[in-house]
């Protein structure tokens, strides 16, 4: 058993994430008179910082305007079309069904063991087995994904290609598991982004367990609880900023390119089929976009874009502010010696 | 029947431990069972003849290689509340966490000695520091309500971890436990709300009440009026004399004043080390330890 | 009379082997559940030990000084490199990150010195968001600035996209760094007279540069990775190419073209590149895992 609180954990500083709010080292001595140095020096720092949010909405301005000639075209056909057929018509329901659901599978996969994985890191893990396995989760987060994409091509694919098999043979009644047993298709896209997403949302899920007060693990125990019984406690208490966690890595899932677009077979279609080979909007983007030759075309690849854009740029701040609202709230630590 | 009138009045008055359920629903009446009269007479002989309920010996605590507790020798007398003074950093929390065996939890911890409860060691490698703590209930500083559940649910908790009575008994036991937090009037009509919108005494009575409602033979109490108003101070220290009839109380406070209030029994802790462990009314007027003397008179700390 | 122990001051329950049916059921459940968060563990490491393998195995065999030095050779060939990817690659990394450390840099002095206020607050938060965006939305951002404008892809739209996706990652780490340095450190800078901007300058910046470069390293090894946004910005080139307004190879584009074309050896290839990029981002890691370590005992 062991409430490791007091300690400074050196893997949660590169998550400032949970850690924000706190003010600056100077605020004290702000409102005095300053230096002309001083007020360059700040000024143009904060120009630099206000760049970052001029980025952010340039984004929004220049996706919009370049895909206006689709949006004005098509307006909500777009999001209900199935017929993609590179001339005049654009309808990107294959593409955002293969994305919707893949992603959710994924998520399906990836939320069990990123929880689990973050109670270990939190609550249970010995300090040194905790370095070694935060470090190796931060691994598995900073690989490419082209790298995941390779892998997935070669070693996961003739894999799944192996359970697909088996399940054709013994399950294919079941929709699930009907479609061509091939490897390349929902299954292996859904399983490479689990294993992509299990880091952001286990990190984060560990950083938000962290933020959780040791006063409430230590009630439960002085009230003879066990140490899952504890640990459900603390669970409870982190539930927002695990939501915001979760919707972090929905995000990351929703977005994801290379590796989904190297293994899910990149054929439009709509199926509840595990086996069925589907495509992703990203996907899309990435295999059709440098060879786009009309207008109309280029214009609804980047209004697939623009949707992708805004719908991880809603779910990212949602899921921040909830993290941070755990963070703030969890702030009334304390263990006394 | 009764070995001691009072202490049996007491007893009837207040319906707290099951047992006692167990006999006022016995269709012999008010005829007490042999066991009744055993544990009576039992408690009668504990209370006059100062029994320790809590004995250490040659208790240290570490963290890591840094011992904090220097071989403390202390037995805390049974159903009798004891303060535990001294100036901060001396050690009386750490001795408190060191028997429920919270201590241990923090990361680097070590604790060295024993410690018995009744004739078990609590350090013994069979005694389950779960189990252990179910009898030893523990109040801290602050108070801590579990925010994510209504008054109702913070003291039903440990009853629902412990499956100690049966559902339909849950909402009986968290009121009997709330009445003796002398809570119950101030939260009977609102149990489902949060426990945060509860002021800071209430809270911290809330956490008594729920120490309370699995019944633990000793309730530790690590400075639980320190984060409060004079005035929710004055109901925990109310509270805390009740309580004295029916558990062994040990308190951890800083404050001089409260220690010769509410307290039997007073131990004054330096530097790691029991200096002086009396009768509180002695401790604060006779110590036989100049050390004693400079601290309660105020001279240091 | 199952409560006696509560009356005699004994704590006779406490032995294990004496616990109810329902303390065995909750220690049975303590001990699934930790059985379960440590089986959740070894999943989530089992494929990174998967990837790791495979690509030792398959991407050092294919490792060799021609690799590193020669340009790839037609198909049907074997042997080449894939040396134009590796330039490209050092190119368009250098240009993101010229683009990307000084914003990035710049914009965590102010939300570590000055950041307060509901300005700093919103600037942390869509530095946050921006860690978000996919990096192939980015890559269309990168297009539509740079390469609308040009009328042809380029290895600078490439590098814009590398640069935008680097700041939020130095963004995040400069700032954690920068606050490690200790209060007492710029008193005294303070206290000996210095303007402020000068404290940052000479004194917090220094401390914290380890920990900077390293943050840096690893947004470098980071960006180094992508893939996708290059996919219509620096395009590829099948050909050695230095210049920054045509399209330019790159390691992770030459990744995924060779392991989506049907030739074996272009796999191998593939592999090898990999194998490098891997390492890249291992070390980086590794790195950057001592430096925070430091950084606490510098804390302290």
């Amino acid at each position: 058993m062991a409430i490791e609180r007091a300690d400074p954990d050196p893997v949660r500083s590169e998550q400032p994430a949970v850690v924000q709010s706190l003010p600056g080292p100077y605020v004290r001595s702000r409102r005095r008179s300053r230096s002309l140095g001083d007020r360059i020096f700040e000024g143009v720092t904060t120009g630099f910082g206000m760049i970052i949010l001029l980025i952010v909405v340039a984004m929004v301005v220049a996706l919009g305007w370049e895909a206006w000639p689709a949006i004005r075209r098509f307006g909500l056909g777009f999001l209900t079309g199935r017929e993609w057929n590179y001339v005049d018509q654009f309808g990107a329901l294959p593409y955002v069904w293969g994305t919707v659901y893949s992603s959710f599978l994924a998520l399906a996969m990836a939320l069990p063991i990123s929880l689990g994985v973050a109670i270990f890191l939190a609550e249970m893990a010995p300090l040194p087995v905790r370095t070694v396995l935060s470090f190796l989760v931060e691994l598995l987060a900073a690989i490419p994904s082209v790298v995941y994409g390779l892998w997935g091509m070669f070693v996961l694919v003739p894999l799944v290609r192996q359970l697909e098999l088996w399940l054709f043979l013994h399950a294919h009644f079941i929709p699930l598991f009907s479609g061509p047993p091939i490897g390349f298709g929902m299954l292996s896209a859904a399983t490479v982004l689990a294993i992509m997403i299990i880091p952001t949302i286990a990190s984060v899920s560990r950083d938000v367990l962290l933020a959780v007060p040791a006063s409430q693990r230590e009630a439960a125990l002085a009230l003879g609880a066990t140490r899952w019984e504890a640990i459900k406690v603390a669970l409870s208490n982190a539930v927002p900023g695990i939501i915001g966690a979760t919707l972090l890595g929905l995000g990351r899932a929703l977005g994801e390119t290379m590796a989904v677009t190297m293994v899910i077979g990149n054929i439009g279609s709509i199926s509840i089929s595990l086996f069925q080979p589907a495509y992703s909007m990203a996907a899309l983007i990435a295999n059709e976009f440098s060879e786009a030759t009309t207008n109309l075309h280029v214009a609804a690849l980047i209004e697939v874009g623009l949707l992708l854009l805004m719908v991880t740029l809603v779910l990212n701040l949602f899921s921040r502010l909830l993290v941070r609202r755990v963070a703030i709230t969890g702030a009334g630590s304390h263990v006394k010696g | 029947m009764s070995v001691s009138g009072s202490e049996s009045a007491l007893w009837r008055g207040r319906s707290v431990p099951s047992f006692r359920e167990t006999a006022a629903s016995n269709t012999r009446g008010v005829v007490p069972t042999r066991d009744e009269i055993a544990v009576e007479l039992a408690v009668a002989r504990a209370r006059t003849a100062v029994v320790p309920a809590l004995t250490t010996y040659d208790l240290r605590a570490y963290y890591g290689s840094t011992e904090i507790l220097h071989g403390v020798n202390l037995a805390f007398p049974y159903r009798q509340v004891t303060a535990i003074i001294g100036p901060s950093g001396c050690g009386k929390s750490t001795l408190l966490r060191c028997l429920n065996r919270m201590h241990e939890l923090t990361p680097g911890a070590s604790v060295k000695g024993r410690v018995l409860l009744g004739n078990q060691d609590i350090y013994a490698p069979d005694v389950d520091p779960v189990a252990l703590r179910r009898k030893i209930g523990m109040v801290f500083q602050r108070p801590n309500p579990f925010p994510t559940m209504s008054i109702f649910d913070n003291v039903a908790a440990a009853l629902r971890w412990h499956r100690v009575v049966r559902r339909h008994e849950l909402a009986d036991r968290v009121e009997q436990a709330l009445r003796m937090a002398a809570l119950w009037d101030e939260v009977k009509d609102r149990l489902h709300e949060n426990a945060l919108g509860l002021s800071g005494g209430q809270q911290q009575r809330l956490c008594i009440a729920r120490a309370l409602a699995i019944e633990p033979e000793i309730l530790l109490m690590d400075e639980p009026a320190s984060a409060l108003d004079p005035i929710s101070t004055g109901h925990i220290e109310e509270l805390i004399v009740q309580l004295r009839s029916r558990y062994t109380v040990l308190i951890v406070t800083h404050n001089m004043q409260q220690a010769a209030r509410i307290s039997d029994y007073t131990a004054f802790m330096l530097m790691g080390e029991l200096i002086e462990f009396s009768p509180t009314a002695t401790l604060f007027t006779n110590p036989s330890d100049s050390r004693t003397e400079a601290y309660v008179t105020g001279r240091f700390g | 009379m199952k409560d006696v122990s509560v009356f005699t001051p004994a704590g006779r329950l406490l032995s294990s082997g004496l616990v109810s049916a329902v303390y065995r059921r909750r220690r049975l459940m303590d001990l699934l559940m930790t059985g379960l968060a440590g089986l959740a563990v070894l999943v989530a490491v089992v494929p990174l030990f998967s990837i790791l393998i495979s690509v030792a195995i398959r991407g050092l065999s294919a490792l060799n000084l021609d690799f590193f030095t020669k340009m790839p050779v037609p198909i049907g060939e074997t042997g080449g490199g894939v040396l134009n990817a590796i330039v490209g690659s050092g190119i368009l990394v250098g240009l993101g990150t010229l683009i990307g450390l000084p914003i990035g840099l710049l914009s965590a002095i102010y939300l570590a010195e000055y950041g307060r206020g509901r300005l700093a607050d919103t600037i942390r938060l869509f530095t946050e968001v921006m860690s978000g965006v996919p990096s192939i939305v980015v890559g269309i951002f990168a297009y539509a600035i740079v390469v609308r404008p040009l009328h042809h892809f380029s290895a600078l739209a490439g590098g814009v996209a590398l640069g935008i996706l680097m700041i939020p990652v130095v963004t995040r780490t400069a700032e954690e760094m920068i606050r490690m340095v200790p209060q007492s450190l710029r008193e005294a800078g303070l206290a000996l007279g210095l303007p402020r901007w000068r404290v940052t300058v000479s004194i917090v910046l220094p401390s914290a540069a380890s920990g900077i470069v390293t943050g840096a390293m690893l947004a470098v090894a980071r960006i180094a990775g992508e893939t996708a946004p290059l996919l219509f910005t620096a395009l590829n080139n099948a050909f050695f190419s230095t210049s920054l307004l045509r399209p330019i190879a790159s390691l992770p584009v030459q990744i995924y073209t060779y392991a989506t074309s049907p030739y074996e050896e272009l796999h191998r290839i593939a592999w090898g590149a990999v194998f490098v990029l891997v390492m890249m981002v291992l070390i980086t890691n590794l790195l950057t895992r001592l430096a925070v370590r430091s950084g606490y005992e510098m804390k302290r």
